[in-house]
């Protein structure tokens, strides 16, 4: 390397440092193309042209080849097809050509789901182009920071200061000294004509290297990671005694009832019980358990009818006893009651009138007892509401069907309609009286 | 020569020239000096520090709220039957819907030659992330037990139980998770030029490492140039199936039930015009301040936002559409339980929510075709905040009038969020704004390597012009 070959040089010679190259600047795109086209046509092979952007018609220029990207992406792709379809077949239907042996947790299995097809291709095809696109643009990225020899983060132009515009607003032009037909003189010679200023790259012989201990920290580094990962797969095959180790104690550990067991969760410590009411309540509005004294019908006068052993003779303090509690029970009252008992309660519903009829000879048909009985009169609120729950008789039970507060008001009409039964002509007012009698 | 040109109306439609995208007379070296000035100046706006306090606390919220919902469990949400999706799926396909302006500005524009797009992808793209973040976040937090979500993948277990494949819950999680990581690897690789850029211009030791590491040593070799175009046409050309499909797999969680309201055909088409029409609405919403905050005017001029606009007025047309051939469908298809839900929505009890809806996206964007509208920064800084408005709504409608009221009156019931619900929400617009405010303060803003080749002095020296001046946009005045 000759003192004259650089007659641009902007670096001064380091200590032992040796030629890499030639870079030459230019200030516009299409200096940097023609320049190209002379450097290609000179016979170089090791040189390269460096832009801030791609710059257009540069690869015909430079004399680059397409690249076998397009075909790598393809053949990917076509392998992410194949695994989705691999995937989907093996987890959801392999038990006919799988082979049983394996590890229980890599076995796939036919899965039956609304009697499908276990091969179910148009269902697994979302999964399969998912899996297509996933491999195939992972191809074109990497595939072209692998082409490309990246990431690399030396390379003897960026040693130029100058170079550093290569990235803003400079082109450039390197040729290695490497290159085959590369000459120190007649090199420089010819990139000077064309029109940008000439550097000699210079490296130093003996390349600096990270210092030592970065490589034990990292070989340290890399032993200690793979340590939990040996502890958990020497797990997967060994035996214990001990229990599992459970980081959330999900439902292994939780207070909840268990068959014949003591339960933490009620005061009196009894664990089996009536199950929580599944019907649908009106007046608390929720189908999911919340709340212990609703959700499990702990209270026994509102629920049942009961009070202190004996049947209930007042309301519940849930019950407010007013005009719409009882236009409520009316509502009820004829919508599953009338059909037998009658509008009036007495018995003379249109189910009863067709049962005693006398249409069907053989059939025996027993009246309901009218509300105005004695009996029913003497029975107390809880007792009315028990027999509407449980049902007495040939009456069935109307508890699964009518939520407690229904209930409750139809237990208030019924009294209405006793009240009203039981009338004389005294109870009327007297300037209505008149009207009656005309009837 | 700058001060005559820096006001220049590019919104000019001029059949005799294209109008320039970039405007002030800008050559490579100020460009870079204006990009990357956000990155670089050594502090950042006021408002930055504002929006970024906020968002913060917003953010912080959303964990708060975490916590709780993983400590009490789901019953802390509003869910019960029959309403058993309610905000958390609504936000989801929100956010998902959001996420897609990225890929279709990065990708489909591409395709479609759409020269404007250099200027605005990097931001919709980086949008993107973000917001599929906040997207998968939602049904991640909504399966009750949380630490067996894992359970969603086709991992090997020790109970051997595979997923079900036939399930579009299944499919959107292979969609979703493509749609995630390829709009990653597609922002990042797009950003690798411009990171280098950002390393060659760094001053501290600091800056040239951590710009040099992510950079990956990009020199700006031809050859590399070369594959790398190449490779990005392939990824602009899966990417184009890809936006549409993911959409397409949100809308079969719907579309596959039985449930009237959501069993129809059109939901693919229809959610991936909403999805476009959301993102572009939420591009409008961060690009219109950031650009005023980041001196970005002259890149990302009043000419991208008028093709916005544009945008906008087409898929929200698109929208409105949909909202009435559905509509015309479920009188014509003759399904009486199809009928009533469709009544329902637009009378029923959740009404106010249809007409937002429908107002939001259908009417208002129609104040597009007015020029004035398309071109008043307020006017579409408003719409664009509507439109967002509008599209959560969308999915809000969709989601709770059908399951609150299907087939049997004796199964109806109606949603309301509790306050965890609705400040989750809220909460996930920090996990959106923090680390997107991060992006616009250390990252490349704008594509420059991009916005470098369809600048007017890179046509004016294609086409052989050696003049020093800017005569292409003087003359285009003149």
């Amino acid at each position: 390397m000759s003192a004259a070959a650089a007659p641009t040089s902007m670096t001064p010679p380091a200590a032992p440092a040796r030629l890499a190259g030639l870079l030459v600047e230019f200030d516009e795109e299409h200096n940097l193309v023609e320049a190209c086209r002379r450097v290609r046509d000179a016979g170089f092979t090791r040189w390269d042209a460096h832009s801030p952007f791609p710059v257009h018609g540069i690869d015909e220029a430079v004399g680059i080849r397409p690249t076998r990207l397009p075909l790598l992406v393809f053949a990917i792709g076509m392998l992410g097809t194949l695994t989705g379809l691999g995937l989907t077949t093996w987890a959801n239907a392999s038990e006919w050509f799988a082979p049983q042996n394996l590890p229980t947790n890599l076995q796939g299995y036919n899965f039956l789901v609304s009697g499908k097809p276990y091969v179910s291709l148009p269902a697994f095809i979302p999964v399969m182009f998912e899996l297509t696109v996933l491999f195939a643009a992972f191809t074109a990225g990497l595939g072209m920071l692998a082409l490309n020899g990246l990431p690399n983060f030396y390379n003897a132009v960026f040693r130029s200061p100058r170079f550093r515009r290569a990235t803003t607003d400079r082109f450039f032009i390197y040729v290695e000294a490497a290159d085959p037909r590369f000459n120190a003189h007649s090199t420089a010679t010819l990139l000077s004509q064309l029109g940008g200023q000439v550097e000699r790259i210079e490296e130093p012989t003996r390349v600096e290297q990270p210092p030592r201990w970065l490589f034990t920290v990292g070989i340290v580094a890399v032993t200690l990671s793979l340590l939990p990962l040996m502890v958990i797969a020497r797990a997967r095959v060994s035996k214990s005694r001990e229990p599992k180790i459970h980081i959330i104690q999900d439902m292994d550990n939780q207070e909840k009832i268990k068959a014949q067991r003591a339960s933490p969760v009620f005061a009196d410590g009894r664990g089996p019980r009536f199950p929580v009411g599944m019907t649908r309540e009106q007046p608390l509005g929720t189908t999911v358990a919340r709340g212990d004294a609703i959700s499990l019908k702990t209270d026994a006068h509102f629920f049942e009818g009961r009070a202190g052993g004996d049947w209930a003779t007042a309301f519940p303090p849930q019950i407010t006893v007013d005009e719409g509690l009882l236009h409520r029970g009316q509502q009820r009252f004829n919508i599953y009651c009338a059909p037998c008992h009658g509008y009036d309660g007495t018995g003379n519903g249109t189910v009863n009138n067709k049962g005693n009829s006398g249409e069907r000879p053989g059939w025996t048909w027993v009246k309901p007892l009218s509300v105005n009985d004695q009996t029913v009169r003497d029975r107390a609120n809880g007792h009315i509401f028990n027999t509407i729950t449980n049902g007495i008789r040939t009456m069935p039970a109307y508890g699964d069907q009518i939520p407690e507060k229904d209930r409750w008001a139809i237990v208030a009409y019924v009294r209405a309609l006793q009240r009203s039964g039981a009338t004389t002509i005294d109870d009327v007012p007297a300037d209505k009286r008149s009207e009656l009698e005309k009837r | 020569m700058a001060s005559i040109s820096f006001d220049y109306d590019n919104t000019l439609e001029d059949p005799r020239r294209r109008a320039p995208l970039v405007i002030g007379d800008h050559d490579y070296k100020s460009l870079t000096d204006v990009v990357c000035g956000v990155a670089e100046a050594p502090r950042p706006p006021t408002a930055w520090f504002v929006a970024f306090g906020i968002s913060t606390i917003v953010l912080a919220t959303l964990g708060a709220m975490i916590a709780y919902l993983f400590f009490s469990g789901v019953g802390v949400w509003g869910l019960n039957n029959p309403v058993g999706w309610g905000f958390d799926i609504t936000n989801f396909v929100f956010w998902v819907g959001i996420g897609h302006a990225g890929t279709l500005i990065s990708a489909i524009l591409f395709l479609f030659r759409q020269k404007w797009r250099t200027a605005i992808n990097r931001f919709a793209e980086a949008m993107t992330i973000f917001a599929v973040i906040c997207a998968l976040l939602f049904p991640g937090i909504h399966v009750g037990r949380v630490w067996m979500a894992y359970y969603m993948g086709p991992i090997p277990n020790q109970m051997a139980m595979w997923p079900q494949f036939r399930s579009p819950l299944l499919w959107d999680v292979f969609a979703v998770g493509t749609y995630f990581s390829v709009s990653l690897l597609f922002w990042y690789l797009g950003m690798v030029p411009d990171l280098a850029t950002l390393r060659d211009r760094a001053t501290t030791k600091i800056r040239q490492i951590g710009y040099g590491i992510v950079s990956l040593g990009w020199n700006g070799s031809a050859r590399h140039w070369h594959r790398y175009e190449r490779a990005y046409l392939i990824l602009a050309a899966l990417s184009t199936p890809l936006v549409l499909s993911v959409h397409s797999v949100v809308s079969f969680d719907f579309a596959t039930s039985v449930l009237p309201g959501w069993h129809t055909t059109i939901f693919p088409p229809y959610f991936v015009a909403g999805a476009i029409f959301s993102g572009f609405a939420m591009v409008m919403t961060l690009a219109i301040p950031a650009r005023e905050l980041f001196g970005l005017k002259d890149i990302i001029t009043l000419r991208h936002m008028d093709n916005m606009n544009k945008i906008m007025l087409a898929t929200g047309t698109m929208v409105g559409y949909a909202y009435t051939i559905e509509f015309f469908i479920a009188w014509y298809g003759g399904n009486l339980v199809e009928r009533f839900v469709f009544v329902n929505r637009a009378f029923g009890p959740y009404a106010w929510a249809y007409w937002i809806m429908f107002s939001c996206n259908a009417f208002i964007p129609q104040l597009f075709w007015i020029k004035k509208v398309r071109t008043n920064i307020w006017a579409m800084f408003t719409i664009s905040l509507l439109v967002n408005v509008g599209m959560w709504f969308e999915r809000f409608v969709i989601i709770v009038t059908s399951l609150a009221s299907d087939f049997l009156p004796s199964a109806w019931d109606s949603y309301r969020p509790t306050w965890v619900e609705i400040l989750t929400f809220i909460g996930s617009f920090g996990l959106f704004m923090v680390p997107f405010l991060l992006f616009c303060r250390y990252l490349p803003v704008i594509a420059m390597a991009e916005v470098k080749t369809v600048m007017p002095h890179a046509h004016r020296h294609a086409a052989g012009s050696h003049g020093h001046t800017a005569p292409a946009l003087t003359e285009v005045r003149a």
